[in-house]
């Protein structure tokens, strides 16, 4: 694999899993399923070449537990699945997040419920952006909308997970997983904090006292204490790390919210609303949770009408309704593999004016 | 000749949340025996289970990782993989070894991970108020077989898991002991040390299983416990060396 800079042409499954490498992912777990299997054997050629850790595990939920035992020894651990495995995660994923543990989770989003299809989906979004397990916890949930866009937020997610002390969730959807486009990788992710050293890690208690990983707090008060210090965490997280962008939104009227491949389905309905003299523009989460509540109610002072759309039932959707309450939103929402084309959007915002 | 009866330095200063006559205390003792004897004490990671035993790090004074129930093998197999050097241990309870777990313990064994795995079986669910475990013996009476364990009433068998694991090619090492009697207790011991030395010789899994009383789900006097395991539980559960590669 070539270092210098030079676009490489590759999935967004390839570019994620390449990028945990140049992120220094020491371990790999996974489980096959569609669509992220571009992933994990990307992964087993990979970190072989690298000297690192790849595991093909017995199932999701042995993938997981791994990832807690390779991240509480201090080494960046990643493991990704598609929905039905994520689902399997989720107990895992609720003990990183209580034990504080740095992991980075990648989800390609595929239809559900229940084993539903290999189609694109973004049904996850609840799941995600909720917690997902059990208890009181958040994740941060990054979603990207290009594969090389996925690189970035791979490296970013890494960084986020070691400075926060906690799993990081990468949201993409089938399209995105699949897609082959040019990636330029960048030399570092964008995160400029300082992170920490890692002085809790599992290395052997060595001229100090034994370090344990847990999220088991027994003591009367003590899961109450340790949860406010997580609230703490979870605000801090809020505040600092919403990100979005936006395309011809300054002079929008009419302002579409689309994340992952259904902002770039979206762009091109844009530019052909504008091509029709509408002022539409777009407003694109780059993060799920923390949502970018802030970004989009600058934006939204000056829009008449607000239009959602997903690949899903309306899971964003109340994120949007929370962020701009009194707005009038419409929705548009395909499902179960559905992929609403850029004329289906125009006609929906048409519809509305 | 002045000899002490003091406690070994990988083990804290505590006062123990077991029941009076659990085995578990005396199991925690052999392992950090174990681990100070062959100087491991700053190079160990130990795997806590979720069982009777999930505070197991209240009680040794080295690294531990808390284990999610049965999921003890895939994290010790995390560590490990990430630091070889370290030395890593799980510790678990037929449940969440042989039922919850089953699946993760088959198959860290059969990739032959270099790690040793304590397996704690008293024959029920301790921690959850005695019910019946994969181990539980045919008639036993538990929270959940309260006519006995019966095969047929669809209740199955007491499964034999370190015969099945000696079976796989990954596992060098099987073997089951008690701690009913100072004579198996110092057997167990020598076991855990095989099964500790194993690892420092990059011989993949080693298993030591240990039949543990559980006087309060078997409602029986301590006394009365051990000599249970030793008149009943090795019945199905022969003690000995099951495979030494
Ligand atoms: C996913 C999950 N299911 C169930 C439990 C409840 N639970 C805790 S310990 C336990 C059984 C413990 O039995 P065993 O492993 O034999 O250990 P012992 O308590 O007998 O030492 C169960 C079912 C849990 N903590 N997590
Ligand atoms: S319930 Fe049984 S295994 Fe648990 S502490 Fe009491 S005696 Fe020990």
């Amino acid at each position: 694999m070539k270092t210098k800079k030079e676009k490489l042409l590759m999935s967004g499954n390839e570019a994620m899993a390449e990028a945990a490498i140049r992120a220094g992912c020491h371990f790999y777990a996974g489980y096959p399923i569609t669509p992220q299997n571009e992933i994990p054997t990307h992964m087993a050629k990979r970190m072989k070449e690298e000297s690192r850790v790849f595991i093909q595990a017995e199932s999701e939920l042995s993938a997981i537990n791994m990832v807690f035992g390779a991240a509480a020894t201090g080494s960046r651990a990643l493991t990704s699945s598609s929905s039905p495995g994520i689902s399997l995660k989720q107990e895992g994923i609720s003990y990183i997040a209580g034990a504080q543990l740095p992991a980075v989770i990648i989800n390609v989003m595929r239809g559900g419920p229940g084993l539903g299809n290999i189609g694109s989906s973004q049904s996850d979004y609840f799941q995600s952006t909720r917690g997902g397990g059990h208890g009181d916890y958040f994740t941060p949930v990054l979603a990207p909308w290009s594969a090389e866009e996925g690189a970035s937020l791979v490296m970013l997610a890494f960084d986020l997970a070691d400075y926060y002390r906690t799993p990081v969730l990468i949201l993409a959807d089938a399209i995105i997983g699949q897609m082959m486009e040019g990636v330029d990788f960048p030399s570092k992710s964008e995160f400029k904090k300082k992170l920490p050293p890692k002085k809790w890690a599992l290395t052997g208690a060595k001229g100090r006292p034994a370090n344990i990983a847990k999220s088991f707090f027994l003591k009367e008060g003590a899961l109450e204490i340790h949860n406010e210090k997580l609230r703490e965490k979870w605000g801090k997280i809020k505040q600092n790390e919403q990100r979005s962008s936006t395309y011809k939104a300054e002079d929008a009227k009419y302002l579409i919210i689309a994340y992952g491949s259904q902002a770039r389905i979206a762009c091109e309905a844009v530019d052909r609303l504008r091509g029709e003299n509408l002022k539409a523009g777009l407003f694109r989460p780059i993060s799920l949770w923390p949502y970018p509540a802030a970004g989009l109610q600058k934006i939204a002072k000056n829009i008449k009408k607000i239009f959602v759309v997903e690949q899903s039932l309306g899971q964003m959707l109340d994120d949007v309704k929370l962020a701009l309450p009194g707005k009038e939103i419409k929705f548009l929402g395909r499902t179960g593999g559905g992929i609403p084309s850029s004329s289906e959007i125009v006609k929906f915002v048409k519809k509305a004016l | 000749m002045n000899r002490k009866f003091v406690k070994p330095p990988s083990l804290r200063d505590a006062v123990t949340h077991y029941c009076s006559g659990c085995g578990h205390g005396i199991l925690h003792r052999l392992v950090a025996e174990t681990i100070d004897e062959l100087e491991l004490r700053e190079k160990t990671i130990g795997v806590a289970p979720v069982g009777c035993a999930v505070i197991a790090y209240d009680y040794w004074d080295f690294d531990v990782c808390e284990a999610a129930h049965g999921r003890a093998l895939a994290v010790a197999t995390g560590i490990k993989r990430c630091r070889p050097e370290s030395v890593v241990f799980t510790y678990q309870g037929d449940g969440d070894l042989v039922s919850i777990g089953m699946a993760e313990t088959f198959h860290t064994a059969n990739r032959g991970e270099n790690l040793t795995c304590i397996f704690v079986n008293n024959a029920c669910y301790g921690m959850t108020g005695g019910q019946m475990a994969p181990t539980t013996l045919i008639g036993q009476m538990t929270a959940t077989t309260p006519q006995g364990r019966s095969p047929k009433a669809g209740e199955g068998w007491p499964i034999k898991f370190s015969e099945i694991l000696a079976s796989l090619e990954g596992v060098n090492f099987a073997a089951r002991a008690a701690v009913s009697s100072p004579k198996e207790i110092i057997k167990a011991r020598s076991y855990i040390k095989k099964a500790f030395s194993n690892q420092l010789e990059n011989k993949g899994f080693s298993i030591v299983e240990v039949l543990s009383p559980c006087p309060t789900v078997w409602q029986k006097k301590p006394y009365e416990a051990m000599k249970w395991i030793d008149e009943e539980m090795v019945k199905t559960f022969p003690l000995g060396v099951i495979k030494d590669k």
